[in-house]
Formats: structure tokens, sequence, C-alpha cells
């Protein structure tokens, strides 16, 4: 048994090094085949903003040339690149220029991880809740009202219902912060003025984000629910004369879990790409925020960068889910 | 039907199960009644849909919508099932009285290893036992149905079917219930391993002095098994009494027919089934359900619904025929094979 578990995590983490070899890859040569050149449009806006030279521009370019390789063979280049990825060397930013990308991701990073995060496994625990409710016949008539609430809340655009929610919480009633990751003037600490001041601006985009996909999680659980409550281990279990909150739980939603899981880890990649929308529309320093500003300022290396991050941090998550599943679920590990 | 009234451990009292249709209910089982002594073996036996399962689930207030419960009595030492409250309804369930689910396969949580379901079953029922004596309790009940104490730690989908069935049954025997309900334990088996269980189904009964209701639709099997046998058609018991009587001299016409379709292993004779299709059960006419397919059906038959009478002792059938006859006359008309 413990072998066959050896084997299994064994055989999940090739795939993830082989899912984070093919994406590193792609994300060398993609940009690569795009039209343009990096360096020349820099350039291009370092002159813009005045007080260089021809000959300096010049020798600006070799050096970057140089610098990246990017005078070399594709082969050379691609290898290099692996070499500074080990180093977390992602190149300078060319729109913050010269700030490294590296420490760009660094900053925007726990931002992102901590309302992503936090949002998503509140909807995701709450809406499988609701929803195990919803299919169980002994719930009262509160979960009957509240959830198909939820589930019109769902199907509101998300832009409109972040609008909505900045109108009614930070315009009308002034209760939570319109944008932003904190204040400008908090300094940042590890202490408690800092932490409340971090979830006092967290607190609208994290609501956008529960209440546009809760009623999704909730629906989802609900039809699973409703199938593994007519499986004849429920009946046998009513038979044993278990008291229904054991039934419930242990052998209703225990089961219908099972799907909701592998379904969190597909959504988990859309979670990745709300994150842009969510970010930008609070104002939030996240990764989200930092790519959308990479994109619109053709800064490729910032691009190429946040993208890596994303890709790595999506097949971590699906990894960690890997491992999971088979404590979840005994018939997976084979 | 006053002799050892104290011994009886489960009464059943005109049991009426409806199922509710779109036309109005569907008397899936209608004033339906047996009694049995401790030990006492009762096979209900009948085709697809004559609401064997119906009962079994009736039995245990199993019964979900569209079924449901529409009237009658079921006697646990005095005890209406049918009228206790909820909290007691979970403390008879598998102290008393406890099920043998049809779908042995597919009635373990596929999630749980094989002795939490034993443990939580005990747990139940038993807060004062600590954690050994429940142990000690799973390894027994092991034995008991002949699997290997090692069990407890597989999940279900490690196990084969027979085993699976037998896990089954630990877990319905754990509290030394009064009274096992077991509908249709070998479906889905092979026929030796069918044979195996109903062994096993056998000696945990007498280990345990209970009474045993098998449901099934298998004549050879629940007549090895049963002391009394009950023929159910069309949510109806149309006779009741002891096997040997049963099959030897058959009082009711559809009990007859059932028997003669039994195929012989030693002389190869055409295979015969029973002509026609039992009657919808929403908004039944007055009359035998069983005329339009019974070959002694007469004019009576289809004008006023046979009450059960006694034929011989301890032996009832719910046929005009008696008490005119003493005996089932010889089968002239319709001699179809099929």
């Amino acid at each position: 048994m413990s072998s066959e578990l050896a084997r299994y995590i064994g055989m999940r983490f090739i795939q993830f090094l082989v899912v984070v070899f093919i994406a590193v890859s792609v994300n060398f040569f993609i940009p690569r085949l795009l039209p343009g050149d990096p360096i020349e449009s820099l350039i291009a806006r370092l002159q813009s903003a005045g007080g260089s030279q021809e000959m300096d521009s010049q020798a600006i370019i070799d050096n970057f040339r140089e610098k990246y390789g990017l005078d070399k063979p594709m082969m050379t280049q691609y290898l290099n690149y692996w070499r500074d990825l080990f180093r977390f060397d992602m190149g300078v930013s060319l729109s913050s220029y010269p700030q490294p990308v590296s420490q760009m991701i660094r900053q925007a990073l726990p931002w992102s991880v901590g309302l992503l995060a936090t949002a998503t496994l509140i909807a995701f625990t709450l809406g499988s809740v609701l929803g195990a409710l919803l299919a169980w016949p002994r719930s009262g008539r509160i979960i009957r009202t509240i959830v198909p609430t939820l589930l019109v809340l769902s199907t509101i655009p998300f832009y409109l219902l972040a609008m909505i929610l900045i109108y009614l919480f930070a315009v009308l009633w002034r209760i939570f912060p319109p944008g932003g990751g904190a204040s400008p003037t908090l300094i940042m600490e590890w202490d408690w003025p800092s932490f409340v001041n971090i979830v006092h601006h967290g607190m609208l985009p994290g609501l956008a984000i529960v209440l546009g996909s809760v009623g999704i999680w909730a629906l989802g659980m609900r039809s699973q629910t409703v199938s593994v409550l007519g499986e004849d281990y429920i009946t046998f279990a009513e038979a044993k004369g278990l008291a229904p909150r054991r039934i419930f739980l242990r052998y209703g939603m225990r089961n219908a879990m099972l799907p909701q899981v592998t379904a969190l880890a597909l959504s988990l990649g859309h979670v990745v790409s709300g994150a842009v929308l969510v970010e930008v529309i609070f104002n939030y320093p996240g990764l989200g925020a930092l790519l959308y500003n990479a994109v619109r300022g053709q800064d490729y290396f910032l691009v190429q960068g946040v993208v890596l991050i994303l890709i790595l941090t999506l097949a971590v998550l699906l990894f960690i889910i890997d491992l999971i599943y088979p404590l979840l679920d005994p018939r997976i590990r084979r | 039907m006053n002799d050892g009234d104290k011994t009886r451990v489960l009464d059943v009292r005109d049991l009426e199960v409806h199922y509710d249709t779109r036309e109005g209910p569907a008397k899936a089982v209608d004033r339906v009644s047996f009694s049995l002594r401790a030990g006492e073996r009762l096979g209900l036996i009948g085709e697809s849909g004559s609401g064997k399962t119906t009962v079994a689930m009736a039995l245990m207030r199993l019964s979900r919508p569209p079924a449901r419960i529409a009237g009658g009595e079921v006697l646990l030492a005095d005890r209406d099932l049918l009228k206790l409250t909820d909290a007691e309804l979970r403390q008879t369930r598998l102290r008393d009285i406890a099920l043998v689910p049809q779908g042995a396969m597919s009635s373990l949580n596929p999630v749980m290893r094989v002795g939490d379901q034993i443990a939580d079953a005990i747990l139940a029922h038993r807060r004062d036992l600590n954690r050994k004596a429940i142990r000690t309790r799973i390894v027994e009940g092991l034995a008991n149905v002949g699997l290997d104490p090692s069990v407890a730690r597989r999940f279900p989908h490690e196990l084969s079917g027979g085993m699976k069935q037998r896990a089954v049954m630990a877990i319905a025997t754990s509290l030394a219930p009064k009274v096992i309900i077991a509908d249709e334990p070998t479906s889905a088996l092979d026929v030796v391993v069918q044979r195996q269980i109903i062994q096993t189904l056998g000696r945990l009964q007498d280990g345990l002095g209970a009474a045993v209701v098998l449901i099934g639709h298998d004549m050879g099997l629940i007549a090895q098994f049963s002391d009394t046998v009950g023929v159910m058609y069309a949510g109806r018991v149309v006779e009741l009494g002891p096997v040997q009587q049963i099959i030897e001299t058959p009082r009711h016409p559809y009990t007859r027919l059932l028997i003669d379709s039994l195929p012989g292993i030693r002389e190869r004779k055409a295979l015969r089934g029973i002509p026609g299709l039992p009657p919808r059960l929403v908004n039944l006419p007055e009359g035998c359900r069983f005329a339009a397919r019974c070959p002694f059906a007469f004019d009576r038959c289809r004008a006023e619904t046979p009450e059960q009478q006694t034929v011989a002792s301890y032996h009832v059938a719910a046929c005009h025929l008696y008490p005119q006859h003493d005996s089932l006359p010889p089968i002239t008309a319709s001699e179809d094979t099929a």
C-alpha cells in the first residue's frame, strides 16, 4: 500500500516537472516569435523620455544585446534563460527600468496569493456546504431562500458586480475603501494594525470574488449531493440507525466533495486569470494588476516573468491537489 | 394463532405502502400481514414488482417518496415501529431490527474503511463502549461472517462482491438484532457464492436466535433456507405456509404456477412461464389480482377480492377456490409454454 502511494506521488511529481518544463519553454519561445524588438522599443521609450544621445543609445543596445545574449544563437539563449531562471534572474523591467522583474514579482505575489487563496477557499467551502444543505431534505427554509439568491448574484457579470459593490460599500456607505492593498500612509509591519488595515482593504475585492463564485460552487455541490443521497450506502447508513448529521457529513458530503475538489483544481486556472480583472478594478497591487500594466506598457520581460509565475503557481496548486486527492478518495491510490 | 404470542418478535398487520402517482396511489403493498417467532425463517417470494422490496423498506421504515406507508402496524415486541419518534426509530434500527440490503455491492461507503463502518454502527447505539471493546466486537463480527480481521482496515473497493456482502452482514448483526430483514442478499453474486452467503446468514441467525425475513425471487434458494414461505403477487400475500406444504401442496394457483416454472436440472423439460403480466397497481378494480392470468378463474374472482383464509394448519391462501375444494384442481385449460 505505501509503495503504491509512493509510486503515485512519484508519477505525479514527474508529471509536475514535465508541465513546468513545457511551460517555461513555451514562455521562452512565444515572445521571441512575436514581431518587434523589445530592446529597440525600450530605447525608443528612453529617447522619448529625453536626454540621451545617438551614440549612447547604440551603446545601450549593444550592452543589452550582450546582457541578454540576444546576439547569440537561439539555443544558447534558451540555455542561458534556464540558467538565469535558477538564479531567479528574470531580467529587468522595461517600463520601470531598471527595476528587476523578480523583485517586482516578489512584491506583488503575496498580495495576490493572500487575496485570491483566501477568497477562493471561502467561496469553495461556503458554496459546497450551502449546496449540500440545499440537497439535504432536512434543511430548513432559510437555506432554500439563501442559496438561489446567491446563484442570481453569481450570474451578474463580474465587473458589474464589482462596480455595484464599490458604489454601495465605498461610495454610499463608506464602510470599505474603494481600492488599494493598504492605506498609502501605512507603515507595513508584522503587527495587528497592519493586518487589520490589509484585511479591511481586501474585503471588497474578496467579497466580489466570493459573491461571484459561491453560487456556482453551491450549484455543483447540490447536484453531486442529490446523486450521492440516492446511493445504497446512504440507505444502509440510515438502516444502521446513524444520526442524520453523521450521515450527512461522513456519508453524504464526504462523497459529494470528491468531484468538487476536481472542479476546484480545474477552476484554479480561471482564478488566476480572473485575478487580473479583480485587481485592476480594485486597483490591488497584485500580480494581476502587474500583468495588466506590463501588457499595456509592452514590458516583455515583466509579462514573461508574471506569466511564468502564474503558470508555476497553477502547476504547484494542481500538484498539491493531486497529492490531497488520494487522501480523499482511496480508490485513486493505484 | 394465539399460541406462542410471547415469543413473537415481529408482527406485521395490514401493512399498506402506496406509491403516489399522478393518476392516484399505486397500492404496491396491500394489507400484508405475517408474524415471526424468535428463530423463525420466513421467505418472501415474488416476481419483480410484486412488492417484496417495498415490504422490506417499510419494515425498516425506510420508505422514501414516492413510496409512503399508508397504514398498518409493524410490531416489534409490541412496540409499533411506525409510531416511534425519529430518535426512538434510530435506536431501534440495527439494535432490534436490521437490514441486509439488496445492493450489497454499493451499500458500503467507498471512502471509509470497513472497520470504521462497523464501528460507527456500534457507536451509534453503544456510547458506553471504549475503543478496545469496539475493536474486539469488529474482529468478532468479521470472524462470524468468515472474514479475516485484516478486512477491517480495507476499503470496500479492495473487497470482492462476496466479501462485501459478508461485511454488510457483519454490520447488520453487530448489535445482535432480534429481527433481520435480508432483501435479496445474494443478487449480483454467482451461484456458488450465493450458497455460501445464505449458509452464513443461517449460521449467524442460529447464533443470535434472531428471526429472519429473507426476500427473494429464487424459489430454490428460498425453499432451502426458510421454515415458512409467503408468496407475494401484485402487492398482496396470496399464500403463506410451511415450506414443505407450499411446495408439495400449493393451494394458490399462482404458487402452483411459480413452482411449475422452476427448471429442473436433471430432466430437461420445456421452460414454462406464467402467461400474462401482473396488473397495474393504480385504480385496481375489485376482484382477485391474479384473475386475468389464472387458469381456474371464475366469475366470482373478477367481482370480489379474495381474503386470506386458513386452508390447512398454519397455512393460509387468498383464493375463492376454498373452502369448496381441498386442493387445487388439475390444470386443464391453457397449458402454455413460454
